[in-house]
């Protein structure tokens, strides 16, 4: 039997290649593939001229800016000139550490906590959809008018946050006003901004979590730590891998809120951060060679960041 | 897709995006000859038969009911001198946003005769976009021109050329609250004139009415303003923030590390200002305006905002002149003329320029219509009339003023020589910025780090912009 019997996933392949058209034998398979999906193409059209003229025309002229400088109206090739401009400005491993700061402050407070928000919501029995609304509302407001109302929150005079403390015999705070303190507000106002996106993609992920695993837990007598741990973390790990990349590299690019908050700067530049030094060489110095050529910088350690984060990932999959 | 497919695709989008950055590298390659036309016809006038359009930025905003009104006559009574030049207005609030200004020069979309600041003048010029105006006016085009301060001019100047008129300017001074001076016992008649008074004031001012909220002084540490402030402060007291080649940096002096320390001293010694320095430009001013702080230091146009933003009245405001007294920041705006213009476009652009503002009591300078209509009239700039024609201005204002002038007497009685902003001022104001925050928002900050740090680091700057 063994002998004469076709396995059956070979009898699917030769199947497979018999009831297909050789393309070889006609010459004419991609032409009728492409007039069988004109419809689609033609939907795509309009997608791939936006991408061509918004974003992948501006990279390769940004590519190209980084190497010219324009004086008195005439564009010409500097070479490195651009780049070691930026690259001994005073401010450039402030506006880079800052950036790390930012992003690492993000990464506690505003990776962390949404994923354990949704890890409660998705453990409320009632009033879990009027949760999820009053967790999400932030979202739908307008960065800078979020931006503006911390400011006023942060006020050490009039605001919110110090009449609070005060009111408790708390210590008061300085928040935007101290070079200390400055960054952590602003990555406070951000996480409360952004963090509703963030909850519903975890929510998601955890409501497919099969309830099973966590009865298997319990009858092993795991506890809540435990099966955070052992149960959640691991099956949510595609989706936490995702977001982590996906916030790292947003929060590498952070410019509305330390412009609306901290006018930018910040004190003694504490919340300078690379994007912001790319619009002040683009717009407050009219030098956009230099601007553009730190924008291939933060590229560059992004591209840097993104492969080596993707091939851990990838080693910790198979080695998982 | 099949490979050949893709292929295909990325030939396609090969080209494509080849195509665009050859187009959009050629666009950028304009070159720097600048409008056409002999020097003898750029001299003479616009002939009133010529028939030109050109489009002007600045026409204030409809929430400005009066000032609008005001630009939309004028250009109707510009029309009927010149019946054939169609002026095309284009309204913005505020005339220039820095950002938006970069953009539009980059992509050669600002209007033919358009606002800039005086320390735009080199970005406009390394954008390519400014034409060299020096043949088109004489006393013939801008009847007015040997009464305009040579040093005003000289700011729109670059090798000798002329690229700008100026419609405005102002030296920075102390802008105090009256009303605040009074109450706390001070004689508003008699602003503080060196930093040892201001300090003295503001701590008299916060120990008396610091329960209500009041400060005695504030000022600005970040978004540039900061560095902008520094400079003026320092200017007072006679340091120059650069040197005059534009090449060194020159105010790691001890006259700034006096400034320095009597704002730290007012701020954490004192705590004569507020724990929230400003920020950005409006936050001084909405303080004043709303009541909250006896001084700054600032502009004479910042007290029309405090009036008409925040409801401050002419009465209670006044100004002194910057402390120290020995020179005065000075600031200002003006108009220039796009390269691509033609000529007749450059001619007729000055004559709308003319007409409008360098004409002693004709449009900005109609002192009897403005105090019609409500406006401010008596304010102390702009100044840059001199001779003859400053006198006739004085007078005209004089005669409709609506506000109390008096108020401003020991800011304009004083003669304090003014200087211009230094060369590449957006990068000196940035690092400046550092040295301000520092100050005002660390009890503990090094004054000589601070300000050696700096010096290094615009040193560092400057070196890379020549």
């Amino acid at each position: 039997m063994a002998a004469t019997t076709v396995p059956e996933n070979t009898t699917k392949r030769h199947a497979g290649r018999q009831a297909g058209p050789d393309r070889r034998a006609t010459g004419r398979g991609p032409s009728r593939k492409v007039a069988a999906n004109l419809q689609a193409y033609g939907f795509l059209v309009g997608a791939v001229l936006c991408f061509l003229a918004f974003s992948w025309y501006p990279m390769v002229r940004e590519f190209i800016m980084s190497f010219q400088e324009k004086k008195r109206g005439v564009t010409s090739w500097v070479g490195m000139k651009n780049l070691d401009r930026v690259y001994h400005d005073p401010f450039f491993w402030t506006a880079w550490k800052n950036t790390a700061e930012y992003t690492g402050y993000a990464l506690v407070i505003g990776f962390a906590l949404p994923f354990f928000v949704a890890i409660i919501l998705n453990e409320l029995r009632h009033a879990q959809a009027y949760l999820r609304i009053l967790v999400y509302l932030p979202v739908m407001l307008p960065p800078v008018a979020g931006g503006l109302l911390f400011k006023y929150f942060y006020d050490p005079d009039y605001g919110l946050f110090d009449h609070i403390l005060k009111t408790l015999h708390l210590p008061q705070s300085q928040w935007l006003d101290s070079s200390h303190t400055a960054m952590i507000s602003v990555v406070l106002a951000a996480t409360w901004m952004s963090m509703g996106s963030a909850t519903l993609i975890y929510l998601a992920a955890l409501q497919n979590i099969p309830g099973e695993l966590y009865e298997a837990a319990d009858l092993d007598g795991a506890g809540l730590w435990s099966k955070i741990w052992h149960v959640t973390i691991p099956q949510t790990r595609m989706v936490l891998s995702l977001m982590l990349l996906l916030q790292i590299v947003a929060t590498m690019q952070e410019f509305t809120n330390v412009f609306v908050l901290a006018g930018g700067n910040g004190p003694e530049n504490s919340t300078m951060t690379v994007v912001y030094m790319i619009y002040q060489y683009g717009f407050r110095y009219n030098n956009l060679g230099s601007a553009a050529a730190l924008g291939l910088f933060l590229l560059l350690v992004l591209i840097a960041f993104s492969g080596v984060y993707t091939r851990l990932s990838r080693n910790s999959d198979q080695d998982g | 897709m099949s490979r050949i497919g893709y292929r295909r695709l990325v030939a396609v989008a090969l080209v494509t995006g080849i195509g665009l950055t050859g187009a959009a590298c050629s666009n950028s390659k304009k070159d720097d000859s600048g409008s056409k036309t002999s020097a003898a016809s750029a001299g003479t006038p616009l002939d009133p038969k010529t028939k030109v359009t050109i489009s002007a930025d600045c026409e204030p905003p409809t929430t400005e009911k009066a000032q609008r009104s005001e630009w939309i006559a004028d250009v109707a009574a510009f029309h009927k001198l010149y019946p054939n030049v169609t002026v095309k207005s284009k309204d913005a609030y505020p005339c220039e946003d820095p950002a938006k200004f970069t953009a539009q020069l980059q992509a050669g979309t600002e209007t033919n005769t358009f606002y800039t600041y005086y320390t735009d003048l080199q970005q406009v010029l390394d954008s390519g976009q400014a034409a060299d105006i020096s043949d088109y006016v004489n006393a013939k085009t801008v009847p007015n021109l040997a009464s305009i301060d040579p040093s005003v001019l000289n700011v729109l100047k670059d090798g000798g050329k002329l690229y700008g008129l100026p419609t405005s300017n102002y030296k920075m001074g102390l802008i105090y609250n009256r009303k605040i001076f009074k109450e706390a016992g001070l004689d508003p008649n008699s602003p503080p004139t060196t930093w040892d008074e201001v300090r003295q004031d503001a701590k008299v001012i916060s120990d008396k009415l610091g329960s209500k909220g009041i400060s005695g002084y504030m000022d600005n540490s970040a978004g540039n303003q900061g560095g902008w402030h520094l400079v003026s402060e320092m200017n007072g007291v006679g340091v120059r923030a650069v040197s005059e080649d534009g090449t060194k940096a020159t105010f790691n002096d001890p006259g700034t590390k006096q400034v320095l320390q009597t704002l730290h001293d007012m701020r954490w010694t004192d705590k004569s200002m507020p724990a929230t320095p400003g920020l950005v430009w409006g936050d001084v001013q909405k303080a004043m305006g709303t009541g909250k702080i006896g001084m700054y230091v600032g502009a004479p146009d910042d007290v029309t905002t405090e009036v008409q933003q925040y409801h401050a009245n002419y009465d209670d405001l006044g100004m002194g002149p910057i402390p120290g007294g020995k020179i005065a920041l000075m600031g200002g705006n003006d108009y220039m003329f796009k390269k691509s213009d033609s000529p007749d476009q450059i001619k007729a652009g000055i004559a709308w320029i003319n007409f409008e503002f360098l004409t002693v009591s004709k449009g900005q300078f109609n002192y009897p219509r403005k105090k019609a209509d409500g406006l401010p009239v008596g304010l102390p700039e702009p100044f840059f009339f001199t001779g003859t024609a400053q006198d006739q201005d004085n007078q005209g204002k004089a005669a409709s003023a609506t506000i109390p002038v008096d108020n401003f007497k020991a800011y304009s009685g004083v003669d304090v020589p003014v200087l211009a902003e230094p060369p590449n001022a957006q990068k000196v104001y940035t690092v400046l910025d550092t040295v301000m925050s520092g100050v005002l928002t660390n009890k503990n900050a090094d004054l000589d780090k601070l300000l050696s740090t700096a010096t290094d680091q615009v040193n560092q700057l400057l070196a890379a912009s020549s």
